[in-house]
């Protein structure tokens, strides 16, 4: 005799402001086969758990629905619990009362109703579960980290020191990604490079970390524990194995006049190049594009000066398969182009620049050497003017989002100016200041009030320019919403803070190795709040401004959030799968094949079956063993979505756990 | 191209060069502008003040009658202009305000023929067309194209280019062989009615786009709306005298430019009808040459249009005249 338990949770109010839970567990009472029925402020909650428990050995209850939130939310929770309550963890239904009943409805004897509907839909489906045996897989103990910024060495650098091997792989000559452009860092302002380089060199030098730069991901197969990945190692036509890093090709390279990407294209660079002095791995990479003997067919000075002979013109693409247990993405971010703000000139000023190519105008090692200088003709300027939320916060032009980092390296930029050139004055128009860390708001304080930055309230509707050569000017045209009044300011130079975005590639490359992303194109975190560095693809996690705008203090905490999730996984010698996976009747399987092409995840695939009579082998009229061929399922790379069973013709696929037997008693449960 | 012509208010009275410039040239380039019978006023900045949906209803009664006719509005003022595309986009954005609206002008309104300014009506017609009718290029004559807020914005329903930096006005200067100049305030509002209410808030509004368009090095600005024009041609004076220096930006109409290549007698443009001359400037750059002011000056009236008319407009014959204004 099936006997079924039926808990329903008041979550707080959340539910029972709008449900009436006690009715709700009296009428589950007189459901078919329901042998308890109770309900709970929090079900989730230790003494909700053993409640459940109690009831489970006291009333034999053999399985259980739990009526309450999403299963997205808390069915890994009741799993566990039903679990230690001696039952098999997935004699469980879960009836969303919440997310699907009480938050979106207001007429509590209609939502009483729906719920009741919902509850009774779970205990037809629990009565037809079966006890579903986990399997395990091995795990594969190497984990890969894609993007070579901070995120990426520091998620690298705490996984590896736990004695687990690490590939970074970064797609650019080095690493150390934005963070090596910035001058300095709020609030303490440590110089960038002082505390990132150290870091890069520690990648470098760990035994348990292999750099893979200038590469990138190009396919992700298998599955957690055993992620099979390509990664294509672009062609950079110096062997970095004899290149010793000396720079004399760089130095005798005649095409010098290349804008360098890594100075925000305020400095040049040559064709053959490593994007800055304290690049890791120091070593230079060829610019096919721009290099002279790739474009005339003659040149190859940089193989003639060469005394390792490491430069190779014949050097290809490469494709290298590797396997690993773990994945943490740490792709970056990039920075909205404030070309699309007409207003603000479409690009076309000189004078008026991003927050990050500042940055390179302040750094010692740019291409100022640290000495802020107009664009336009490297005069110094005296009245700076900075505007906060561009591409931010504006709905119409760029994103809804704030991208939290650029209240602070405002007013880090602004004290900058101050600091430097006595005589200036730096001017910030903002919308709100929001500086929600630890010494931030302090730090912001001391701007305004040891540095003398002012503040104005407001947007700056238009820029434009007046006057030439030296007298050349920006008019910043704003309104002081303190003043109620339009101000006209004056300008050297504009400096914008733009938004921090996803990379181009983003949505692209989420799809490329099966994750998902938000509305903006960063990649989704599998909970916002509980599980912030996973995502919904087991074994692969975030971490820093791929997820979201994030600072450098959130992002290397979230890095090694991430890599504590990785050595967790990589700790352990197999794991436990899921058990709801597809399953094949191999009887009634005509062996059609239409199932294989549907699966996402390549699971499927033909297998021969040898015919049976009566437990023995059932011999053809030519002698022969009877075989057929019938699909076959993995397991291991099954990740039970259904998208093969409802495509099979023959019936003869049924997803474990959601068995076409249960939906459909679900369904008739209604009625 | 048939249009219904929708002249408004202004182009009887302060905008009278505007309504006959574009009358003049409109038919030098194919164009056949018809004026709507029986056209009531747009509401203009006064009805949205008051009542929306009265506001919408106005201008709607106006493309209806041209619905009617099976024709599209043209529209030389910027402001009958605003008006009557956001009566369209009303109309064909909300089932429930259509319903409204045809009950109140007591007749159906589809906006299935597109409102279409006078300006985007002469970059339709194309500027190779244009181009082929110049007989006078305007040769060094640097122009501020000046669009104002109406002709750019809002961009749910204005069809413009680019709202921070249109270009129509450009490109037709260009193609009249003049030299239109990158500046500022291109879009940067005119005070609309404030000079006269509120001289104090209006007064430098203006004051900030003529400077601006001194500083671009520009000798005249054109437009291409009545009230822009009242306000940057009418205001100079007492502005200059403000500052302390005076102005002297001749302000046209595109349409007027376009006379003047297209060799068109200064007084069928309405070329002296401005507060700051622009005969100064045009004789100054040798633009009046071909232009025999002596000999309309002789004639006291000059209803008749003698043979001489016909001798001094280009190649395709204007088949309907309909020179004065209404």
């Amino acid at each position: 005799m099936k006997k079924v338990g039926v808990f329903v949770c008041h979550c707080g109010t959340n539910i029972s402001q709008t449900v009436h839970c006690e009715k709700l567990a009296e009428a589950a009472k007189t459901l078919p086969g329901v042998a308890f029925s109770t309900e709970y402020k929090y079900m989730c909650s230790d003494p909700g758990q053993t409640m459940i428990k109690e009831a489970i050995a006291e009333h034999g209850l053999d399985r259980v629905v739990v009526a309450a939130c999403s299963p997205r939310m808390h069915e890994t929770t009741f799993r566990k619990c039903i679990d230690s309550g001696g039952l098999n963890p997935y004699m469980l239904e879960i009836a969303n009362i919440r997310e699907q009943c009480s938050w979106v409805h207001s007429d509590k004897d209609k939502a009483t109703a729906k719920a009741g509907d919902l509850v009774n839909m779970a205990v037809a489906k629990v009565l037809k579960n079966e006890q579903l045996p986990s399997s395990f897989i091995p795990v594969h103990k190497r984990a890969l980290v894609i993007g070579g910024g901070i995120a990426g060495i520091q998620a690298a650098l705490d996984i590896a020191d736990t004695g687990y091997h690490v590939d970074l792989v970064e797609r650019e000559p080095s690493i150390g990604g934005k963070m090596a452009q910035i001058d300095k860092t709020f609030p303490t302002m440590d110089c960038s490079a002082c505390i990132l380089t150290p870091k890069m060199v520690d990648a470098s030098q760990h035994p348990n970390i292999t750099i893979i730069p200038y590469s990138e991901v190009e396919k992700v197969d298998g599955y957690v524990g055993n992620f099979d990945v390509t990664i294509r190692r672009k062609a950079s036509y110096v062997d970095s194995v004899k290149c010793t890093g000396c720079g004399l090709c760089s130095e005798k390279c005649p095409s010098k006049k290349i804008p360098s990407e890594f100075e925000c294209n305020l400095g040049t660079r040559p064709a053959i190049y490593s994007p800055f002095p304290q690049a890791i791995p120091n070593k230079p990479v060829i610019d096919r594009e721009n290099c002279r003997y790739f474009k005339t067919g003659k040149c190859k000075i940089c193989a003639r000066v060469c005394t390792a002979d490491a430069v190779n013109f014949e050097d290809q693409d490469e494709m290298v398969q590797i396997r690993y247990g773990a994945i943490v993405v740490a792709t970056g971010y990039t920075l909205y182009d404030h070309s699309q703000y007409g207003e603000y000139g479409y690009g076309h000023y000189k004078d008026v620049i991003s927050g990050l190519e500042f940055e390179r105008l302040v750094n010692a090692s740019g291409p100022t050497m640290g000495k802020i200088k107009r664009p336009s003709d490297n005069t110094e300027p005296k009245n700076v003017v900075f505007i906060k939320c561009v591409g931010s916060r504006d709905k119409a032009r760029g994103h809804d989002y704030c991208s939290r980092a650029c209240c602070m390296y405002t007013a880090k930029h602004a004290t900058m100016v101050r600091d430097k050139i006595k005589d200036s004055q730096a001017i910030i128009f903002y919308m709100d200041i929001r500086t929600p860390g630890k010494n931030y708001e302090e730090f912001y304080l001391r701007g305004v009030e040891e540095y003398g930055v002012t503040y104005v309230r407001g947007r700056v509707s238009r820029i434009y320019e007046e006057g030439e050569g030296e007298n050349r000017k920006l008019i910043v045209q704003g309104e002081d919403t303190l003043l109620g009044k339009q101000v006209f300011v004056d300008a050297d130079m504009v400096v914008l803070a733009t938004a921090m975005e996803p990379q181009p590639d983003a949505a692209g490359f989420a799809r490329k190795i099966g994750i998902s992303y938000d509305q903006n194109n960063f990649f989704s975190e599998a909970h916002p709040k509980l599980r912030p560095v996973e995502t919904l693809s087991a074994g692969i996690y975030l971490a820093g401004a791929c997820q979201g705008p994030k600072d450098i203090p959130d992002t290397v905490a979230q890095a090694g959030a991430a890599a504590a999730k990785v050595v967790a996984l990589l700790s352990k010698d197999e794991m436990e799968t899921e058990p709801i996976v597809a399953k094949v009747d191999t009887d009634r399987c005509s062996g059609c094949g239409f199932c294989i092409p549907i699966c996402p995840y390549k699971a499927i695939s033909f297998t021969d079956l040898t015919e049976r009579v009566h437990g023995s082998v059932a011999w053809g009229p030519t002698g022969k063993e009877v075989k057929r061929q019938v699909a076959n399922v993995n397991n291991g790379l099954c990740q039970g979505c259904g998208a093969c069973t409802v495509n099979c013709r023959a019936g003869a696929l049924d997803l474990l756990g959601f068995t076409n037997e249960q939906i459909l008693a679900e369904v008739d449960s209604l009625w | 191209m048939k249009y219904a012509y929708y002249p408004g208010c202004s182009l009887s009275g302060t905008g009278l060069e505007y309504n006959i410039s574009t009358q003049a040239v409109a038919p030098l380039l194919g164009i056949e502008l018809c004026e709507l019978p029986d056209w009531s006023c747009c509401g203009a900045s006064s009805a949205h003040l008051q009542d929306h949906t009265l506001a919408l209803a106005l201008p709607a009664r106006n493309a209806a009658l041209g619905e009617e006719q099976g024709l599209s509005l043209a529209i030389p003022c910027a402001a009958c202009l605003s008006r009557s595309k956001a009566a369209e986009h009303a109309v064909k954005t909300s089932e429930d305000m259509r319903a409204q609206i045809e009950s109140l002008i007591d007749r159906p309104y589809q906006a299935t023929y597109p409102v279409k300014s006078i300006l985007e009506i002469f970059i339709d017609a194309g500027l190779d067309t244009l181009k082929e009718n110049i007989i006078k290029p305007l040769t060094g004559l640097k122009v501020a194209s000046y669009y104002g807020c109406l002709q750019a914005r809002p961009t749910d329903f204005m069809d413009v280019d680019d709202p921070e930096n249109p270009q129509t006005i450009d490109t037709i200067v260009a193609a009249l062989g003049a030299e239109p100049v990158s500046w500022s305030h291109k879009t940067e509002c005119c005070g609309n009615s404030h000079p006269i209410a509120y001289p104090e808030v209006g007064g430098p509004l203006v004051n900030r786009i003529l400077e601006q368009a001194e500083k671009s090095g520009a000798d005249c600005i054109v437009c291409a709306c009545p009230m822009c024009l009242g306000n940057l041609d009418m205001r100079q004076k007492a502005l200059g005298k403000k500052r302390g220096r005076p102005f002297n930006l001749p302000v046209f109409y595109f349409t007027q430019l376009m006379g003047l290549a297209l060799n068109l007698r200064p007084k069928k443009l309405g070329l002296k009808k401005h507060f700051i001359s622009p005969i100064p400037l045009l004789s100054k750059k040798d633009l009046l040459k071909r232009i025999k002011i002596k000999k309309v000056k002789n004639k006291p009236a000059d209803t008749p249009v003698p043979a001489s008319e016909s001798t001094e407009t280009p190649t395709p014959n204007p088949d309907n005249k309909k020179g004065g204004p209404a």
